[in-house]
């Protein structure tokens, strides 16, 4: 362009690898370009500042989206029609109309027509249909046109297909085309080969030696199988050995369990003390890049790995010592397998592998070595099958057994299928259905499986609940039918732990609502109390704050503070629960409270005078009133025959039948209970700092109340140990001194010292600084812009707003230039006038 | 006199339906002062009443703390009116003129009887005991005392004595509150471990916590949405399969 309206911005030094952007510019060019677009926008803008008029759009359903542009297009014309109705052209008497459609006659379009259904029929191999071209590459509308006004032709259709419905129209059409065209290949294939065939039997006969060239060519086509050759394919084709993992010694799976355990076991330590806990969001748990994140969790690699000693394989062995390692119940399990195989099966998902594996394992191990590839998981899953298969073929005594149950399971709906479905069922037949279940429908195989066997979970409580609530408890089955319910917490926590959550919180609002009524609470049922235990089992109890845990602490703290003790079964769910405080808390060793309170309390109630002295009592039990001869025995045979028993749970159940003798026997086994859990406690709580303040009170009773000497030698036994431990504890107090404070470093005033390593940038600590630097200086360069932009568009107007009053000024002066400029001819014409006048 | 149950119902309602209507308040000094001396839940309603007298009426009330202290029993952590004596005790507590020996006895025997209190109670006494050590910053010995005898056999606080000024509050150290650090409630656990650091200035407001109850605290906990769910490690092996378990000790499945 003109050099002189280019401006160049000299660079003082030439650097090698800077770009310039603005080295050259043109100011003319720009500006005129800027005053061009504020004359378009801006002054268009002033000028139709005090213009109120509005452009409206009448047209019908214009702005209107809910309406197809067809029906728009349809009821426009209508409506035309109806304007046109009334003023029809008198004098044009038989004016034919012409239909139309997108303004081009009906008429022409039908005739069209033919040419263009042959064209969409023609279906030539390989080519895409018109149909699908037009849906791809001319957009949608092309597509929604078109199909609307064949149909429009086809039929009187008020509504058209949405665009959704004719999209899976035109995939069903594609489908079932592409379906014929491979009929028609097989079936071209077919006859080909017949004519093949054909051909050879009358090649044999026809011609007897044809050309020398053909039958080269021919036997070059189809050379004779050489022996070799097959050998070389052979080998080709067979399948190469894939190197497996190497067979791990017996030291190194030891080695590995234990760092599994102590990794595990560190974790959880971590969760007790309650340190650190974001740290622990971060990470919540270790997931493998195997991992189909399908919530099923593999507690174990319960496989067997193969392993040598003395060049034997030891797999017996192995077997062996893992079962030593758990301390295996069910330890001769192997042994006696044929008898016990029924018992076998109630062993869950991963003991399922244990029980099977004599049998299974070398095979299993043997096939896992050929297919290692694919994903752990899912080998895992196969072998299990295989496993189950093995079983299921080993033993046809069992399969007499259940020839009645069948092999698959629908995950119940309701908790009275799943009740019906267990119904009537042995222990052993419970289980098996229940492990069917999970295994029919576990959550790799379905989509909805995993909510399925969520449910689940929920109805095997419901149903353990209720066999607790038995008038005669069937406690034998839920021992075993924790096992199952174990395996299903471990694959899904969250809804394990939102079931248990919601039971204890009914039971909580349930014992809150009797006290708000009666003004004092009731111990629960055996279900509750068993609810709690199943806590302890599936959950850690150790940790410091643990979704499930923490309510169920709070929950039975309630129980015994709240709770009053009138009957003797009280006493024995007061003391379940103990048991189950000191459990929960064997690993952390935290401290309860309302343990030591209502052990004091239990032993105060079986002393036969009452007048505490040199200790309290607290709420539930009172210092003297009602229910204070709960535990007292004063029968001297009945004292003299007691043996130590085991209580049976389901005498929380019913009292009635026993006989006197037997309710004095459970008092005492009471009493025994007690000062063994005394004697826990004490061992647990020695390294509290006020171990002693806190056993003071039982202390005391122990040493000044208690009527030692009438019980007997068994009982004296408990006490003195119980005794014994809570004296040998020495005292021992240092005072405390707080943590020190970190000291508040002063203020300093020394230049803060940067090393430079890049000339010409910012040095800035962390990533994140320099990105807040970087925002910070668009945003004022963007400022900068916006204020120049708007002095610029400021000074534009008043340029403008000046032009137009010299304009009007400059009229004015003009106007007023001509109306004095007619005044003074006027006047001149009159003087001249009156002049003549005086002449004349 | 009057039973027990009219007794606590009159008391219950004395302070804000009677006393401000009479002429001669003063007249009720000696009903209150014997209800006062009765013991129990009854010495803590009347408080109230007396309190108004005091403060209102100019009561001279001899050997008031010493009541005060005295009423101090494992009971006022379990009995309906916790809230109550709490407030009033604050209220009590609040002057900043009171000697350093009492408000330790106090702290003392708070923090002795803690130790037999329920969750509810905990919540509300520890952060008592803290804003006691900040208005009386005296007593801090309690929790800090750098240049003591190394070990002691003997806690020197003496429960047993009635007088605050014999107790020798001032030579012993909190133990009960570092005990408490180990309470199985998180929540306790965290306000217990607070006293381990100096002290913010600021006081905690208790008057919220005054009216908790256990079930409220279950609530709270239950609803709290847990991100993740730790899970048992230990492989089961029935109901009480677990390792050296109490209950196969004791109980039977039968």
């Amino acid at each position: 362009s003109n050099p002189f309206e280019v401006k160049v911005n000299r660079q003082k030094f030439d650097i090698l690898g800077r770009k310039t952007k603005n080295d050259v510019g043109l100011p003319g060019v720009s500006r005129s370009k800027a005053i061009k677009k504020r004359t378009r926008t801006l002054l268009k803008e002033y000028k139709e500042r005090e213009k109120t008029n509005v452009f409206k759009d009448k047209r019908f359903g214009e702005y209107n989206t809910k309406i197809t542009p067809e029906e728009k297009m349809i009821r426009r014309f209508a409506l035309e029609r109806q304007q046109n109705y009334g003023k029809k052209n008198i004098y044009n008497l038989n004016e034919e109309e012409e239909l139309t459609h997108y303004g081009q006659s009906l008429a022409e379009i039908e005739k069209l027509n033919d040419i263009v259904d042959s064209d969409s029929d023609t279906e030539e191999r390989g080519t895409l249909s018109a149909e699908l071209t037009a849906a791809h590459f001319g957009g949608g509308g092309g597509l929604l046109r078109k199909k609307v006004s064949s149909e429009q032709q086809d039929e009187e259709e008020e509504k058209p297909k949405s665009r959704k419905e004719l999209i899976e129209e035109m995939i069903a059409k594609s489908k079932q085309e592409k379906q014929e065209r491979q009929t028609q290949r097989e079936s071209a294939l077919e006859l080909t080969e017949k004519l093949d065939n054909d051909w050879k039997k009358i090649q044999a006969l026809i011609v007897r030696k044809p050309p020398k060239s053909e039958r080269k060519d021919r036997e070059a086509e189809k050379p004779k199988p050489d022996e070799y050759d097959m050998i070389v394919r052979e080998l080709g084709f067979e399948m190469k050995a894939k190197p497996s993992e190497r067979m791990k010694t017996e030291e190194e799976l030891a080695k590995e369990e234990q760092a599994r355990l102590q990794k595990l076991e560190a974790d959880r330590l971590r969760r007790m003390r309650g340190v650190d806990e974001q740290a622990d969001k971060k990470k919540p748990s270790h997931v493998s890049a195997d991992d189909l994140a399908d919530g099923f969790i593999l507690d174990k690699d319960d496989r067997r790995l193969l392993s040598y000693k003395d060049g034997k394989i030891n797999i017996e062995k192995e077997g062996e010592k893992k079962e030593e390692e758990e301390e295996d119940e069910e330890g001769g399990k192997e042994d006696n397998e044929n008898e016990e195989e029924s018992e076998e099966e109630s062993a869950t998902e991963d003991e399922d592998d244990d029980a099977a594996d004599s049998h299974a394992d070398l095979e299993s191990d043997l096939e896992s070595e050929e297919e290692t590839s694919g994903n752990k998981e899912e080998k895992k899953h196969k072998t299990n099958k295989k496993e189950s298969q093995n079983v299921e073929e080993l033993g046809p005594k069992r399969e007499a057994a259940e020839s009645e149950l069948p092999y698959t399971f629908a995950v119940p709906e309701s908790y009275e299928i799943f009740k019906s479905l267990l119904a009537g069922r042995t222990i052993e037949q419970q289980l098996i259905i229940l492990e069917r279940i999970q295994k029919c429908n576990h959550p790799s195989l379905a989509v909805g499986n995993k909510a399925k066997l969520e449910k689940l979970f929920g109805f095997l409580l419901e149903y353990i609940g209720e066999l607790a609530t038995l008038d005669l408890p069937e406690l034998r089955t839920i021992d075993k039918l924790v096992l199952p319910l174990y395996n299903l917490c471990q694959m899904f926590p969250e809804a394990a732990s939102d079931s248990i959550k919601f039971i204890l919180r009914d039971a909580a609002h349930d014992m809150e609502e009797i006290i708000e009524v009666k003004g004092r609470a009731t111990f629960p049922g055996l279900d509750t109390l068993i609810y709690l235990k199943i806590t302890s089992l599936l959950f850690p109890t150790s940790d410091f704050w643990h979704p499930v845990v923490t309510p169920a602490f709070m929950y039975m703290s309630q129980l015994l503070t709240k709770c009053r003790i009138t009957t003797l079964q009280d006493v024995i769910k007061g003391l379940f629960i103990c048991c189950l405080f000191l459990e929960y808390v064997s690993l952390s060793r935290r401290f309860v409270p309302e343990l030591i309170n209502f052990l004091l309390g239990i032993l105060h109630i079986s002393l036969p005078r009452k007048q505490a002295q040199g200790y309290t009592v607290v709420h539930p039990f009172t210092q003297g009133g009602k229910n204070l001869q709960l535990l007292l025995v004063c029968d001297k045979e009945d004292l003299e025959s007691w043996q130590k028993q085991n209580l049976p749970l389901s005498t929380v159940m019913r009292l009635k039948e026993t006989s006197r003798t037997e309710i004095n026997h459970i008092r005492l086994s009471c009493l025994a209970l007690c000062f063994d859990l005394i004697k826990k406690c004490a061992a647990l709580y020695e390294s509290l700092p006020s171990f002693h303040e806190i056993m003071h009170p039982v202390r005391i009773l122990l040493t000044q109340h208690m009527p030692v000497n009438e019980y007997p030698e068994k009982m004296q036994e408990w006490y003195h140990s119980a005794l014994k431990e809570l004296e040998s504890k020495v005292k021992h107090y240092t005072p405390l001194i707080c943590e020190k404070k970190k000291p508040v470093p002063l203020k300093q005033y020394t230049p803060k010292i940067v090393k430079v390593l890049e000339f010409g940038r910012k040095q800035a600590g962390s990533k994140k600084e320099q990105e807040r630097k970087q925002l910070i200086q668009r945003h004022k360069r963007e400022l900068k812009g916006a204020i120049r932009e708007i002095r610029k568009d400021n000074q534009f107007l008043a340029r403008m707003q000046l032009s137009e009053i010299m304009e009007r000024d400059s009229a004015r002066k003009r106007k007023v230039k001509e109306l004095l400029g007619s005044l003074a001819t006027q006047e001149g014409e009159w003087k001249a006038m009156k002049r003549k006048k005086w002449k004349n | 006199q009057l039973p027990t149950g009219l007794y606590k119902k009159v008391l219950v309602i004395l302070h804000d339906t009677v006393l401000p209507y009479m002429n001669e308040p003063t007249l009720m000094m000696d009903f209150l002062t014997v209800a006062y001396g009765i013991g129990g839940a009854i010495s803590l309603l009347a408080l109230n009443g007396l309190f108004i007298l005091i403060h209102q009426h100019n009561l001279e009330y001899p050997d008031f703390y010493k009541k005060l202290y005295n009423l101090l029993d494992p009971s006022i952590y379990h009995v309906k009116y916790r809230a109550r004596f709490f407030h009033l005790t604050d209220l009590f507590l609040s002057s900043s003129h009171l000697p350093a020996y009492l408000v330790a006895a106090f702290i003392k025997r708070l923090s002795r009887l803690a130790l037999t209190a329920p969750p509810e109670a905990l919540l509300v006494v520890i952060p008592f005991i803290c804003n006691l050590f900040r208005r009386h910053p005296a007593c801090k010995v309690l929790v800090h005392r750098p240049s003591g005898p190394g070990d002691i056999s003997e806690d020197p606080y003496i429960m047993e004595e009635e007088e605050p000024s014999e107790s020798r509050a001032l030579e012993s150290s909190l133990w009960e509150i570092q005990s408490l650090q180990n309470h199985y409630h998180p929540d306790v656990a965290k306000a217990a471990a607070v006293l381990n650091q100096s002290l913010s200035e600021m006081e905690d407001d208790i008057s919220g916590l005054l009216e908790l109850s256990g079930y409220e605290l279950f609530d709270k906990e239950v609803k709290k949405k847990a991100t993740d769910v730790p899970l048992e490690f230990e492989q089961i092996r029935g109901l009480f399969g677990k390792k050296n378990d109490i209950f196969a000790e004791h109980f039977s499945l039968d």
